[in-house]
């Protein structure tokens, strides 16, 4: 092949590399222009605070998913925070043999898990028994969703810090424990609150384990034994409804809920950024 | 001595706590496998393996056969591959190869603002943009030009294994795209360097050089994708149509796995339907986890141990 060939082929690759990439990115910016172009000017205070109006009636808010979205997001956090971070600090400080193998594998597989199916468990755990839907089964599944990603998180952030640190600790005749739990953890706090925080938006956006465990639910509420709203339960129901008024408040509700996985996924960066800014 | 003993003590205890979380997960994975076996039982009795090529779903006879759904969720997750894996890939090769330093970040960082846009958002945006975009300017010239092949017969509605394979595509893209790229990261500088060094232009180091290097891993970074299409759920259910049906073309309605279970699962009001649909998420279940599985032991034989991908999540 001629030198001239070799080159314009690898200009024309070239090209074609920096045309798909910014195809994809693009994909992303249309997604978020639309969000804003159709769902901002449904956003106003009535939206943030009235419950739904019946069907076929014009105004009436989200506020009672807005606040379900927070209490089931929030007790699914309570529950997997502790064993995720626990599971990533076994990693990181045991994890060397055997059973890390195992764990750190597993983790992984989990990762992918379809969240329809973690929804499954939570019904045949919470809702079955109890014959009635409620958020707790839903805020089961979301944490079991959670925890695989926290683990492998958590093992990350903790094997940055330095060995050095561990040692100086062991040396003035720390023990093991203590060690892990002031010096090491401390140090990767910002990467911990980090994982804990990504974690969180990406179920604070979960909809398929919630639609038979938490349900739906068109009044406010807060007790956790009962069917709840949330966002993305909203989005779905009134995406696929029939009515004009419920795409508006579908489309409101998607750029709220936007927003938020948004600023928590922005926090999570700006915390890594206090901590790792040097090590990242 | 005392307290060296009681330090030991104190340091067995925290190991065990600590075992303890960590155990979790593996029986996390037998509990999900043991709840699924076990409400799937009675459909597993009555129907047996036929269940898997057998077509017809009725709940009023109540006679269950799942090869519609298992062909569509196979074929809308293979159509998302076939659009996604050049995107993703040129995403992985531009962000490693060819993009300016300052460039890196800000597209990287929207790369990854794509897998934390929720599903049921991705599903909605289906509905309202990419489905009348499909249908304007998409749909009529895939006619013109390859109407005459079975995969474009029929009218085209809208909910299609068409916009179910295109959005997931969309979907996937950031998932393939930052393994593939930790992976070209993986692969060492002097591999580069010694195919430029040999005379190879700046695409012929990368084809002959960078990619033979990390193709275990980025075949990886294909199948994990491929994982994520199968299971995905709420943004499929949106725009696939969900009609018991196979057919060849891709502007035809079609079902998934998923969507049986998050469409059907509530009005399951019998014991061999819900079952039955208890089947299909085991299914699921144990299809995903093979794929997952495969795609994590190439990913780490390239860049062993690292949690890769996981800033994707």
């Amino acid at each position: 092949m001629s030198a001239f060939r070799r080159h314009l082929t690898s200009r024309v690759m070239t090209a074609l590399v920096v045309v798909l990439s910014f195809t994809a990115v693009l994909a992303l910016l249309l997604i978020l222009g639309n969000l804003i172009a159709k769902g901002a000017s449904s956003v106003d205070w009535a939206f943030f605070t009235q419950s739904p109006v019946p069907a076929g009636q014009s105004g009436g808010g989200v506020a009672n998913a807005i606040v379900g979205t927070a209490v089931i997001v929030g007790l699914a956090a309570l529950i997997g925070v502790p064993i995720g971070v626990g599971a990533g600090m076994y990693l990181a400080e045991y994890g060397g043999g055997r059973l890390g193998f195992l764990v750190r594998f597993i983790a992984d597989v989990l990762n992918g898990t379809p969240s329809i199916v973690v929804g499954i468990v939570g019904w045949t755990f919470i809702v079955k028994p109890t014959s009635h839907f409620s958020a707790l089964a839903g805020s089961v599944a979301l944490a079991i969703l959670m925890i695989p990603m926290l683990a492998r998180t958590t093992e990350e952030m903790v094997r940055l810090v330095p060995n050095s640190l561990r040692e100086a600790a062991l040396a003035l005749g720390y023990a093991r424990w203590r060690t892990a739990l002031k010096i090491v953890a401390r140090t990767a706090m910002g990467g911990i609150v980090t994982g804990c925080l990504v974690g969180i938006a990406r179920i604070a956006g979960e909809t398929a384990p919630l639609l038979f465990t938490a349900l739906g639910n068109l009044n406010f509420t807060l007790n956790v034994n009962q069917p709840m709203q949330t966002l993305s339960l909203q989005i779905y129901v009134y995406a696929t409804g029939p009515f004009d008024e419920w795409h508006r408040l579908a489309w409101a509700s998607a750029l709220v809920l936007m927003g938020l996985v948004l600023v928590i996924s922005l926090a999570a960066r700006w915390v890594t950024r206090q901590r790792y800014g040097s090590i990242r | 001595m005392t307290s060296l003993l009681g330090r030991d003590r104190s340091d067995r205890v925290y190991r065990r706590v600590l075992t303890g979380f960590a155990l979790i997960l593996p029986s996390l994975i037998l509990i999900i496998l043991g709840v699924l076996f076990f409400n799937a039982l009675p459909a597993l009795e009555r129907f047996g393996p036929s269940f898997l090529w057998t077509s017809t779903w009725d709940p009023v006879a109540e006679v269950y056969g799942a090869a519609p759904m298992i062909f569509g969720t196979l074929a809308s997750s293979m159509l998302a591959l076939l659009i996604a894996v050049p995107l993703a890939l040129s995403v992985a090769i531009f962000l490693t190869e060819f993009s300016p330093r300052w460039l890196r970040q800000p597209v990287a960082f929207l790369v990854e603002l794509l897998a934390a846009i929720p599903s049921v958002v991705y599903g909605m945006w289906g509905i309202f943009v990419l489905i009348p975009f499909l249908r304007s300017y998409v749909v009529p010239p895939l006619k013109a030009l390859f109407g005459w092949t079975p995969f474009l017969q029929g009218v085209f509605y809208g909910n299609s294994l068409l916009a179910g394979g295109v959005i997931l595509a969309i979907m996937v893209v950031p998932y393939i795209a930052a393994v593939s790229r930790e992976v070209l990261l993986a692969v060492p500088a002097s591999q580069r360097e010694a195919a430029l060094a040999m005379g190879a232009t700046r695409w012929e180091a990368v084809r002959s050089a960078v990619l033979p290097y990390g193709r275990a891993g980025l075949i990886g970074a294909i199948i994990l994708g491929l994982g994520r299409a199968l299971g995905e759920t709420m943004a499929v259910t949106m725009v696939i149509g969900n009609r018991h049906d196979i057919s060849l073309s891709l502007l035809q309605p079609a079902y998934t796995m998923a969507a049986a279970i998050a469409n059907e699962f509530s009005e399951a009001t019998t014991a061999t339907y819900q079952s039955a649909l208890m089947e299909v998420g085991l299914l699921l279940f144990v299809l995903t986890v093979t794929v997952n599985a495969i795609a994590r032991i190439l990913i780490w034989r390239v860049a062993r141990g690292a949690a890769v991908g996981s800033k994707a999540l």
